[in-house]
């Protein structure tokens, strides 16, 4: 979570210094610094998660050298769900928390022609991004154990994807909807990187 | 305009002194991770001298001083045991103590954000005369370092007779004052914060029965932090405490004047602590030399009780526990203290229960938890509260902060676990505390409020 506030501020530092380095009236101008402020946020974060990757690696080695037989009390794995995790819902709190405060007070959504679903929708994709971010986590670290550098690069465009279709909003039916499928589709990649298959979801169920 | 509070110019000196006590304390953050000799305040350290000196003798700083006459030499192979023994409960440790800072906060934050009383300025207190109602900037960055140096030497002032009244075992004195100030803490505050609070939810009450609560809470904290009572409650109690002395100070102190001394006081407690000279170090030595257990009720411990002074002379077995209240917890690290004894090949434990000394039980009992002075907790709830109340009634930067500050503490547990020593548990998490809330209230609020306008998500 640490390391994704760090991203974030560096990233809105750009921002910042962007829009007051530039025209302030320009409406279209201002649009476009957002996008590009929004692509560099994405882009640091993948960064600063890159680094938590190597930080952990670290610890991990220290852990496993002093403890009893050679392996470390936490997997790889499971560190990649908590980083992944966190991640997840630090960015979920940040993008929502502002608007449950301002939904507890009067007020009537969507008055001045915006869209009445705001909140819902804002709801929808908050727990999209944060479930997003937890595979993400298990997706990348995974990659970078087994160097496999696609699945790193896939991971940042499928990223860069999902926050540019929110660029879609108010059209929600063409933002909601993939967001949810890229969901689906990495949940289930991560299920794979993870170990998982569908013999083992059937033990599971059958409670052998 | 009024200036000074005038009802409580006499509650507020206790108080402050109080407060200055804890700042003062709040720098031995002192590790308990088992067989971990870290120089740290009070009977733990009597204790863990005795223990550990033999194995850890050139780290510590206070080897000098142990009375160690009947534990064995250690061999240097139960080092590499302990540190493993370190980092495995290093972890759990740090949980024991995010929990109440968390908690601490938390009350802090819904307090600040539902009762309007803690957000009203109704004057300063007479720590910081100077006023920031001034029409200029460079004035008002006047008046706040002005109202910060008043400040940061009273509590300098503070320490330093403290410190001196302990050298010279004015025990009584001192004694007498924290109890005064506890008294002041659990009653007439609690009196105004309970009155607060039902005035926002308007909810009425009578006086006897507001006699009553009042009576009975505060009666009770009296026992738990002062003598013995459940740990739970007793660690309930500091925090509770711990929230309300935040309160007031976000309460009273003007806002430069606020984050100054906070910048000031974390390079205050950076130095009191380190400097070979300062006022804190010589607190912990001398408590140290004189095996003795510094005072109650200014001092958060995790897994702990705390009794006043010295115990009776317990010669009862290792594995009695009749002195622990909290049987789940302490039970548990009753049994990993015969474990730990058993793996040191030389037994050292045997002199143990022999000894009438005092309060050895506790002392073993002692070492399983960490301990954290109740200053931090107040500081850090300041800085958190700040956050909630003038940020704009911005949410993501008292969060931010709230993370920024649990990242320091951990940073500042790791250093102790290698460093092994008393350290100030301030300056790490205030500055990263500082820091993010500067930059998330001008930068990152702008950037995310923009892209929550146009429902955009990064």
């Amino acid at each position: 979570a640490f390391f994704w506030l760090v991203s974030l501020l560096l990233a809105s530092l750009i921002w910042f210094v962007s829009v007051h380095l530039s025209d302030q009236e320009d409406a279209k101008l201002q649009y476009g610094l957002l996008v590009f402020g929004a692509a560099v946020s994405v882009l640091l974060q993948e960064a600063f998660r890159f680094a938590y990757f190597k930080l952990l690696k670290k610890a991990d080695e220290g852990l496993a050298t002093i403890s009893e037989d050679g392996r470390s009390p936490i997997s790889l794995r499971q560190m990649a769900y908590v980083s992944g995790l966190s991640f997840g819902i630090i960015s979920g709190v940040f993008s929502v928390i502002n608007i449950l405060a301002d939904s507890i007070g009067p007020g009537i959504v969507g008055i001045h022609g915006d869209s009445p679903y705001y909140f819902i929708t804002s709801a929808f994709l908050t727990m999209a991004l944060v479930l997003l971010h937890t595979f993400w986590g298990v997706i990348f670290f995974d990659a970078c154990e087994k160097r496999r550098y696609w699945c790193l690069g896939l991971v940042v465009a499928s990223h860069l994807l999902t926050s540019g279709l929110t660029f879609l909003n108010p059209w929600y039916e063409a933002s909601l909807v993939p967001i949810f499928i890229i969901t689906l589709c990495t949940g289930l990649w991560a299920f794979v990187t993870a170990g998982g298959s569908f013999h083992n979801v059937l033990k599971c169920l059958s409670c052998k | 305009m009024i200036t000074f509070m005038n009802n409580s110019d006499s509650e507020e000196e206790p108080c402050n002194e109080r407060t200055s006590l804890m700042s003062a304390e709040s720098p031995p953050v002192p590790s308990y991770q088992d067989g971990l000799q870290t120089a740290e305040a009070g009977e733990a350290q009597a204790h863990r001298k005795r223990r550990t000196g033999s194995s850890r003798s050139p780290n510590n700083i206070a080897d000098g001083d142990m009375s160690d006459s009947g534990v064995p030499v250690r061999e240097s192979a139960l080092e590499n045991e302990e540190e493993e023994l370190t980092l495995k409960y290093g972890a759990k440790h740090v949980i024991m103590l995010f929990v109440p800072v968390t908690l601490c906060m938390i009350v802090v934050v819904a307090t600040i954000k539902s009762v309007r009383f803690y957000t009203e300025k109704n004057g300063q207190l007479i720590y910081t005369p100077f006023s920031e109602d001034t029409p200029s900037v460079g004035q008002r960055l006047l008046n706040s370092v002005l109202n910060t140096i008043i400040m940061i030497s009273v509590i300098v002032v503070m320490t330093v007779f403290l410190v001196l009244l302990y050298k010279y075992r004015c025990y009584k004195f001192i004694h007498g004052w924290l109890i005064l100030s506890s008294l002041m803490l659990l009653f007439l505050f609690t009196y105004i914060y309970l009155g607060e609070v039902l005035k926002t939810y308007n909810v009425a009450m009578d006086y006897p029965t507001l006699f009553l609560v009042i009576w009975n809470f505060g009666a009770v904290g009296m026992i738990c932090i002062h003598w013995k009572g459940p740990l739970q409650l007793q660690q309930a109690y500091l925090i509770m405490i711990s929230a309300l002395m935040a309160l007031v100070f976000i309460k009273y102190l003007p806002e430069w004047s606020a984050w100054v001394i906070l910048g000031a006081i974390s390079i205050y407690d950076l130095m009191a602590v380190l400097c070979p000279k300062g006022p804190l170090r010589m607190l912990v030595e001398t408590a140290q030399e004189r095996n003795e257990p510094i005072f109650p009720a200014l001092i958060y411990s995790s897994a702990m009780m705390w009794t006043v002074g010295m115990a009776k002379p317990d010669t009862a077995a290792r594995g009695a526990s009749q002195q622990t209240w909290d049987a789940a917890e302490d039970g548990r690290e009753n049994h990993r203290s015969p474990l730990h004894a058993d793996s040191q090949m030389s037994e050292t434990r045997s002199p143990g229960p022999t000894r009438p000394i005092t309060s050895f039980e506790e002392l073993e009992e002692e070492e399983r938890g960490v301990k954290l002075g109740l200053g931090d907790f107040i500081f850090y709830s300041v800085l958190v509260g700040k956050a909630a109340a003038t940020a704009s009634g911005d949410w993501n930067t008292t969060l931010a902060c709230f993370v920024a500050i649990l990242i320091g503490l951990c940073l500042t547990l790791l250093l102790l676990a290698v460093f092994k020593k008393a350290l100030p548990a301030l300056p790490i998490s205030i500055t990263f505390g500082l820091v993010f809330y500067f930059s998330t209230d001008n930068l990152v609020r702008p950037f995310m409020d923009t892209l929550a306008s146009h429902q955009l998500y990064i």
